[in-house]
């Protein structure tokens, strides 16, 4: 192999232009982003739970039709129905935010990602807004399919519904807000954990054990509590026919909100102070 | 130039770096050495801003790390853990890393080619051998053509050849006029890289001097000493005090000078056949001067 005989370490001169600037930040997080092939399958597994998922619970749903129950009947939400993917998809994306951040953690890329960046929390902002500006672009057009898609399994028993129905813009949009927030939960749960499995196992804690709980809890506490509660609060957002105890859209999907920047900040601020 | 000012790090009640304070100077290649857990990799992240200081500073070029505005144009790093994902491929790698410096992909390839791993740039590195890892690593190093380079155990999983090139790699950077800060166990292969050594034991500085000063200090010289009349040589030299290691046909003294062995010889009209001063290896030398921090490990350990 050729040794020292190339000058390969010329000398640029250092100019302005050589730096650490908060757009190339953003821009190495977006290489860093596509660059991995298990990012893609994660983001593919997505696409397939709403895709199909709601293809399969509407399909289900119409070769049933009617229901015994004429209540059943009666609040049966197509929109929610086309859309019910969503319930198995949010892990996915909660595993995806996840991984981003402890990927790196247990690679040891993270030591050479901030010996690149010591701007830690340029790091972490430029993260997210990749992670929601990409996830966001393919989750929209997916759940537009599934509910085009779950609509037409449903035409045959004249229960479907369109865009023109009051909420539907709303709920279909909704549900890609809604699995970009519980993604971006996983990626501040990955900041705050820095290990893999723990921030997987609290993410399942949050958004399905803790509600199973608080439903164990006596009368009224469970319609007191659980709207509030991450998955529940966010769901409002694409719920047509909402239970009486269910917060109004944008109120539910501002109290998942909260929580995201919650977590969101507190990782911020541990960036900080700990060492990698 | 790197500059260590007090530099200490606790965690908990154990001391991992204890009040370091080092300028190591551009233009050489200082050689950073201590037993396992000395502190080593310890100071390259503080000095690398990944660790913060219980107390004191480090500097580079006059600046903290987290206060440079390119960091990879002025500090190259390549540290002992692996600090690789290994489910992207060499040349992503480096990409994600040129990125935040708005580095051309055409300077990540000349790299890639001039560590020699052009070949596999678009392999994934989870299949990388340690010695393929570290030249990627060295590679991540250079990208951004920095005036100061730390590098924690470069050889690592290099066979001869590779190490070869790291060493001639490493005196080519410092010749013009680079700071180059190289850690390494391998006492022999420090021998042969470094100019100079900054020494540490239990997060102590231990010695900040040329190499061969260093040598000269650990076990000063001995005297290698064959001769006919060996066994009454050896009982007057035990009664000058001197320690005598005795080999097969000839004996190692210290204690005394060569001219003085030769002095006493002629006073007891001893025949001498050989009389030569045998340096210390740098591996002695350290040995010696670090023992004390070893065994209180070892005791530490056993406690």
């Amino acid at each position: 192999m050729t040794v020292v005989d190339r000058d390969v370490a010329v000398e640029e001169p250092a100019s302005d232009h050589s730096g650490l600037t908060f757009a190339r930040v953003l821009r190495a997080e977006w290489v860093r982003f596509r660059s991995l092939r298990s990012t893609w399958i994660t983001l593919a597994v997505t696409v397939v739970f709403v895709i199909g998922l709601g293809a399969l619970f509407t399909a289900a749903r119409a070769a049933h039709w009617p229901p015994r129950d004429p209540g059943e009947a009666l609040s049966f939400d197509p929109t929610r129905a086309s859309l019910g993917g969503a319930f198995l998809a949010q892990l996915a994306t909660g595993v995806l935010g996840v991984l981003l951040v402890t990927g790196e953690y247990s690679t040891g890329m993270i030591r050479a990602t901030f010996t690149a960046v010591p701007r830690r929390l340029a790091v972490l902002t430029a993260r997210v807004l990749v992670f929601a500006a990409v996830s966001l672009l393919v989750l929209v057009p997916t759940c537009i399919v599934a509910f085009v898609l779950g609509q037409h399994l449903l035409s045959p028993k004249h229960i479907q519904t369109d865009f023109s129905a009051p909420g539907v813009t709303r709920a279909v949009f909704g549900a890609a807000l809604y699995l970009v927030a519980i993604g971006l939960l996983g990626v501040a749960l990955g900041w705050l954990l820095r290990h893999t499995a723990g921030a997987i196992a609290v993410l399942v804690a949050l958004l399905l054990i803790i509600e199973i709980l608080v439903h164990l809890l006596p009368s009224p506490w469970p319609d007191r509590i659980a709207p509030y509660l991450p998955a529940e609060a966010g769901q409002a957002l694409w719920t047509i026919k909402p239970d009486p105890h269910t917060l109004a859209p944008w109120t539910g999907f501002g109290v998942l909100m909260l929580y995201v920047a919650t977590s969101l900040i507190a990782a911020a601020l541990l960036l900080h102070r700990r060492d990698v | 130039m790197i500059e260590l000012v007090g530099l200490t790090k606790r965690y908990g009640s154990k001391v991992a770096v204890d009040d370091l304070t080092v300028t190591v100077p551009p233009g050489v290649v200082t050689g950073f050495l201590g037993p396992n857990g000395a502190g080593k990799s310890t100071t390259m992240r503080l000095i690398l801003g990944l660790d913060h200081p219980t107390s004191g500073t480090a500097r580079i070029n006059g600046r903290q790390y987290s206060a440079l505005g390119a960091p990879l144009r002025e500090v190259g790093a390549l540290l002992e853990a692996r600090s690789l994902h290994a489910g992207r491929t060499a040349r992503n790698h480096l990409r994600v890393l040129a990125a935040t410096h708005g580095i051309s992909t055409s300077r990540v390839d000349e790299l890639l080619e001039f560590v020699g791993l052009t070949d596999v740039a678009n392999k994934r590195v989870g299949a990388f051998s340690l010695g393929m890892g570290q030249r990627l690593g060295v590679a991540a190093a250079l990208l951004g053509d920095p005036s100061v380079l730390l590098l924690d155990e470069p050889a690592n999983g290099l066979d001869p050849e590779g190490m070869r090139w790291i060493r001639h790699l490493l005196s080519r950077l410092a010749t013009e006029g680079r700071t180059v800060f190289v850690s390494s166990h391998v006492m022999s292969e420090m021998q042969q890289i470094a100019e100079h050594l900054v020494v540490i034991g239990r997060g102590q500085l231990i010695a900040d001097c040329p190499v061969e000063e260093f040598v000269a200090r650990g076990t000063g010289q001995k005297v290698r000493v064959r001769s006919p009349q060996l066994a009454e040589l050896v009982a007057r030299l035990r009664d000058e005090g001197c320690r005598v290691d005795e080999e097969r046909n000839a004996v190692e003294v210290s204690g005394l000078t060569v001219e003085a062995i030769g002095e006493l010889a002629a006073r007891h009209q001893i025949v001498l056949h050989e009389l030569t001063p045998v340096g210390a290896s740098l591996e002695e030398a350290f040995m010696q001067v670090t023992s004390d921090s070893v065994e209180y490990h070892g005791v530490e350990q056993q406690a």
